[in-house]
């Protein structure tokens, strides 16, 4: 992205706005990789590999404090406007969206070792579809910044309405499963959570697109519907 | 409300074309920084507004600049009258060799202000404490005003220039020869005069204009390449020459 404008006359700022966009790549990097590590290891029961996702969660909270620290640094020295200035306040953003990803990966996999005790239920089919989109999404964002393309940026934010679809129909999966027997009620609140974290994860990676539209536009997106299809679902009464 | 208003302002130095077809308009009560790499011809346009280039020979102003709607380049127009009325401040201070008093006195005295030396101790008091001087020289007025600091030397000078109680203070780069502390007390006082009087200041500092003005107008090469609410030119600025100027790029 540095390549198609011009350069600064302090070749130093310049090499301190590359590094700071490295380092975001990294991270996203870093945030994908987890959250396909932990939806990986429910999907297989693989306890091993969550409690590395769990261990590893440590990594991107230390990359975003380092990107915090690298911002307000440049923000004292460098005095920063227009473009610069909107870079370096998306790049603070986007790391704490990154890291909270990070959290919510870590969350998943943090639950996988309560949920392989039990029996497997076949809603990990479900689950793994909802983590697919999500996942795509992720690395569809990421790619966007880098390329600053906001059209990419859009349809990832267009596409959070596939991941709601996704929770809402896990969500009356999950009650189904529950009403049936109530032995599935431990395992399924444990899925619940997860299928939140992963609609979590879809907003996250919203805002995230928004910030590419800010970067390039210098104007933020009109607030999105924010309406979560789970909230009027109850289990019908009669069917107790 | 505009106080100035500039139209298809062209300014030439012999053949050299300093300022094409400027169209600017000045809000009064409000603060303008005019900004731009040297030689963009903000200075000269600042000059143009109380035809201080005049004063250059080889200089030719055409388009219209208005004050209050009037034309200030108007033959009839007194010059004497039209400087009292849009004062200026210069890069460097200074003040005539006299004492503080004089200083602030000279002007209220050449245009009849004061009818006693009542009504003068009130100008001058007046002037220095709008300028944010009075305390620190109440006790020395008598003394030759070149014994000051640079910093007070310019707060001086803007009482010098208020004294005479002008709609419009033009202030060209007032702060390039004061320290950070002398140049910040001159923002906040640039701050407090809005509210009686329109100010246009050229800067060479960024951060200056973003600080102190309302309005930015980016000048390059001759060219009011933008001009709007300093806020907005510095966050999301439309032009690229803009762009470029403000975040320090090449080209």
């Amino acid at each position: 992205m540095m390549n198609d404008r011009a350069e600064h006359i302090s070749k130093a700022f310049d090499e301190e706005l590359r590094l700071l966009n490295n380092r975001l790549a990294e991270m996203g990097g870093m945030a994908e990789a987890q959250l396909a590590g932990a939806v990986e290891a429910l999907c297989r029961s693989n306890a091993e590999l969550a409690e590395r996702v769990v261990v590893r969660d440590k990594e991107i909270d230390a990359l975003d404090l380092e990107i915090d620290m690298f911002s307000v640094r440049l923000v004292a020295l460098r005095q920063p406007v227009a473009a610069d200035l909107r870079t370096i306040f998306a790049a603070i953003k986007i790391s704490s969206d990154l890291e909270r990803i990070g959290d919510l990966a870590k969350n998943i996999a943090g639950r996988t070792l309560a949920i392989s005790r039990f029996p497997p239920l076949p809603t990990t089919v479900s689950i793994a579809s909802m983590a697919t989109v999500v996942q795509s999404m992720i690395k569809q964002v990421l790619d966007a910044w880098t390329a600053r393309d906001t059209q990419s940026a859009a349809d990832v934010c267009a596409r959070d309405v596939e991941v709601d679809q996704h929770y809402a129909s896990l969500f009356r999966e999950l009650l189904t499963y529950m009403m049936e027997d109530p032995r599935n009620i431990g395992p399924c609140t444990h899925l619940l959570f997860v299928a939140k974290n992963l609609e979590r994860v879809g907003d996250h990676t919203t805002n995230i697109a928004e910030q590419i539209g800010y970067v390039v536009l210098g104007t933020r997106p009109p607030d999105r519907q924010t309406h979560d299809p789970t909230n009027a679902l109850v289990p019908e009464a009669d069917s107790q | 409300m505009t106080k100035l208003t500039a139209r298809n302002v062209n300014v030439f130095y012999g053949d050299a074309h300093a300022l094409k077809q400027v169209n600017l308009d000045i809000r009064q009560n409000e603060v303008t920084a005019l900004i731009g790499p040297s030689g963009c011809g903000k200075s000269t346009f600042l000059r143009c507004l109380n035809r201080m280039n005049d004063l250059i020979e080889a200089c030719r102003v055409e388009g219209n600049i208005c004050l209050d709607g009037e034309d200030i380049y108007d033959p009839a127009v007194d010059l004497v009258y039209l400087r009292a009325r849009i004062g200026m401040v210069f890069q460097k201070p200074n003040p005539f060799p006299k004492s503080v008093y004089d200083n602030v006195a000279y002007g209220p005295k050449i245009h009849g202000l004061a009818s006693s030396r009542a009504e003068m101790d009130d100008i001058v008091t007046s002037s220095l404490e709008r300028a944010g001087l009075f305390e620190e020289v109440k006790d020395r007025l008598g003394a030759p005003a070149t014994g000051l600091s640079g910093g007070q030397q310019q707060r001086l000078c803007i009482a010098r220039a208020i004294a005479v109680c002008p709609e419009i203070i033009l202030m060209d780069e007032p702060c390039s020869a004061l320290d950070p502390i002398a140049t910040a007390r001159i923002e906040a006082l640039i701050d407090e005069l809005k509210q009686n009087f329109t100010i246009v200041i050229v800067t060479h500092s960024m951060q200056q204009a973003a600080r102190v003005s309302q309005r930015t107008a980016f000048f390059h090469l001759g060219d009011l390449v933008e001009v709007g609410d300093t806020d907005t030119v510095f966050t999301k600025p439309v032009d690229p020459r803009t762009e470029s100027y403000i975040s320090g790029h090449i080209g």
